[in-house]
């Protein structure tokens, strides 16, 4: 290869962006460092995420994180389509937990009307949204776990998982991307076969955890890969706007359920879990411990399930049920009119968000009275999240690497948008 | 080998996992590099970024090599039609079978798994590798069950 | 503190930053001249009673009219107190440059190069801003109103088929 003289070779805005970041001041005459690409298709990297990262041997001395390879231009579909029409987009963000996100966004809309939903839609929420963190959970702790090289883990809470997907399968209509609440309320009721599963679910999950904690908290092997790694204090963690078991792993006790509560979360009985250390073992087990939190939730919120309708009486902005709206012609016009012209809302702007399983999940909506929302930002846990992974790559061996990212527990279709 | 890239990669690893079991079709491993694969499953959205990313490793994997595209995402761009979105990777790269869903039940993706190897079945090694195309199955009696 | 009470304190502090302000569903948003953001910025920051610490969001609205076309939203959280706040700041089209706030909130990096990246808002002093969603050779941005939802054509490559 010819040399190429400085002014011939462009760097790259990110390669600088690179150089940039790292602060040790190492004069590097033989050129020990190296460049290197853990690139958007990985094993480890939870999606796709791509990590630029200058190493010195082993030891990482600056990286930077490169999003947008799966940016699918969600706000501008938002602003081109009605309110209701975005409901099925809203599953496809954190999509381990879609059910939350649902909820998260028909919250915000409501909001901007002023809509009440009867309080059976209230629980009914309550206890989907709980069972979305739990399988988000699951599969967290079980990524996390495969990545440090416990490959069982994530067979068993993938079997787990399972169960809980059953119940959504039987509720909504999908295992998976579900598009089960709507605004004023819910798609459908729940019903007696959910209670009963859910019931069978609860009773064998409590040994479940046991036994997938069992197999983790004395192996050394996992404790010394996780213990001290990616530690972040807990100004930074403040400062650099984190949310979710991540700052709760730094001490802070700022959970949303508690601290503005939404839906019903005021009359429950639940625990705020923190750790101290900050590290990626801590958030492992502020993880595991936010499981059982959200069972006993679930148990609370099945005894205390109230009878009633499970959608708002508001003909003007909720959708109606199915089977009138074949046989009956109010019911028909009104169907027409709210999906083609869409709701009425008034002219403003609201913020409204929910402690999804990442962190806070939130939806600013600014509304100028027609169908379409004018704009539609979407505040995703995720990429707030993975802004302070470069802070805690710094120092670290590669290795870490991998555990860093499981215990940060990115979503990219959240961090994209 | 597993282009898991959005949410179906969630029902990819689902299939792996104890309840639908791939390794009971042959597929029991996943390696995630393209040097050692014969079929690509990419699953999920692909945008114009992610796209270049793709083709690449497509093109790492030795021939002869296949193409299952899961999900409407991949198949068509599904429920994204922006400005950021490829509208199906067949725009870019051959595709072997398509999978329907959104995201296609763990069910779905062992049936194309299965229709893939029926196809390259019926290759033959001396007519060149063409294949001949499987014929759509027709329904052969009156459809039972509640109407939806 | 209710909201008027905090609009007072942010008044008797900085009286010419605050341009107006208002309430909607109990949502608190103060809209500040923009080359003030800094310094009401570390104020509802740093004051012991206010102490806004947690930066939730920083976007861009464009709202489509001839002067000012941009507003910036800051959406703060503050820990103490418990209650979201909403800072706005206009700029028009001709030099949509507003300076940065990372020296206040190093979290809100991210959130102005997503700014940058979609409407094309410029933050003077920001350390490193660059496209973070679309491609670095990308020209236009997406998310003002005279992009269209498909896209320009050719204005991103495929590979080879």
């Amino acid at each position: 290869m010819p040399a190429r003289s400085a002014d011939e070779v462009k760097i790259s805005p990110i390669l600088k962006a690179l150089e940039d970041q790292d602060t040790s001041v190492l004069y590097d005459p033989l050129d020990n460092t190296m460049v290197l690409n853990i690139g958007p298709q990985h094993p480890a990297t939870h999606g796709v995420l791509r990590l630029l990262v200058k190493l010195e041997g082993e030891t990482v001395l600056s990286s930077v994180a490169d999003l947008g390879y799966l940016h699918r231009g969600y706000e501008k579909i938002a602003e081109n389509g009605t309110y209701h029409e975005f409901i099925p987009h809203t599953d496809r963000l954190d999509y381990l937990s879609p059910i939350s996100n649902n909820v998260g966004y028909v919250l915000a809309v409501e909001k901007l009307l002023g809509l009440e939903v009867p309080p059976r839609a209230q629980y009914i929420r309550v206890l989907v949204c709980e069972m979305a963190r739990i399988a988000s959970h699951l599969v967290s702790v079980g990524s996390m776990a495969m990545d440090v090289g416990a490959l069982t883990v994530l067979l068993w809470t993938f079997r787990e998982r399972e169960k809980v997907l059953d119940i959504f399968d039987v509720l909504c209509g999908a295992r998976f991307t579900t598009s089960y609440a709507r605004i004023g309320g819910l798609q459908q009721d729940w019903s007696p076969q959910c209670t009963a599963m859910l019931e069978a679910f609860l009773q064998e999950f409590e040994q479940d955890v046991v036994e997938v904690e069992a197999l983790l908290r004395t192996n050394k092997i996992f404790i010394d890969r996780c213990e001290g790694v990616g530690y972040l204090s807990q100004g930074d963690c403040v400062a650099m706007g984190l949310t979710g078991p991540l700052l709760r792993a730094s001490g802070v006790p700022y959970d949303l359920r508690r601290d503005n509560p939404y839906l019903v979360y005021d009359k429950l009985d639940f625990n705020v879990v923190t750790a101290k250390e900050s590290d990626a073992l801590a958030r492992f087990y502020v993880r595991i411990a936010e499981m059982r939190e959200s069972a006993k939730i679930l148990r609370q919120s099945l005894d205390a399930l109230p009878a009633g309708s499970y959608n708002a009486m508001n003909p003007k902005r909720v959708l109606p049920n199915k089977e009138r709206t074949y046989t009956k012609m109010e019911e028909l016009i009104h169907d027409f009119m709210l999906i083609n012209i869409g709701i009425d809302p008034p002219v403003g702007e609201v913020y409204q968000a929910i402690e999804s399983s990442k962190g806070q999940l939130g939806f600013y909506i600014v509304s100028d009275g027609t169908g379409h929302p004018w704009r539609m930002k979407i505040r995703s846990p995720s990429m707030v999240n993975l802004q302070s992974l470069p802070m805690m790559l710094k120092g670290a061996m590669i290795s870490d690497i991998v555990a860093i990212i499981g215990s940060l527990d990115p979503v990219m279709g959240e961090a994209d948008k | 080998m597993p282009m898991g890239i959005s949410c179906c990669a969630i029902e990819m690893m689902a299939t792996a996992s104890p309840r639908f079991d791939i390794s009971r079709f042959g597929s029991e491993v996943m390696r995630f590099t393209p040097r050692q694969c014969d079929v690509m499953i990419v699953a999920g959205t692909v945008n114009y970024k992610m796209a270049k990313v793709v083709r690449k490793i497509y093109d790492q994997m030795p021939e002869p090599k296949w193409v299952i595209s899961m999900g409407a995402c991949a198949s068509t761009g599904g429920m994204f039609r922006s400005y950021a979105v490829v509208q199906g990777i067949d725009q870019f790269m051959p595709v072997d079978v398509y999978v329907a869903g959104c995201p296609p039940r763990p069910e779905n993706l062992l049936c194309a798994l299965l229709e893939l190897q029926k196809k390259i079945s019926n290759e033959s090694v001396i007519g060149g590798g063409q294949s001949e195309p499987i014929p759509p199955k027709r329904p052969t009696a009156e459809p039972t069950g509640q109407p939806a | 503190m209710t909201n008027a009470e905090i609009v007072d304190r942010i008044k008797a502090q900085l009286p010419e930053s605050i341009l107006g302000s208002e309430e909607f569903r109990n949502d608190l948003t103060i809209l500040v001249r923009k080359d003030d953001i800094v310094r009401v910025a570390e104020f509802v920051k740093s004051d012991p009673d206010l102490l806004f610490d947690l930066v939730i969001d920083v976007c861009g609205v464009d709202l489509y009219q001839p002067e000012q076309r941009f507003e910036v939203v800051y959406n703060l959280y503050s820990l103490n107190m418990k209650r979201y706040l909403r800072l706005k700041v206009r700029v028009g089209e001709d030099n949509p440059v507003v300076p940065t706030v990372t020296s206040v909130w190093p979290g809100a990096n991210w959130h102005e190069r997503e700014t940058w990246d979609m409407f094309g808002i410029k933050f003077a002093g920001h350390p490193d801003l660059r496209r973070i969603y679309m491609p670095e050779e990308f020209e236009h941005f997406p998310l003002r109103k005279d992009f269209p939802l498909m896209g320009i054509p050719d204005s991103l490559s495929l590979p080879r088929r």
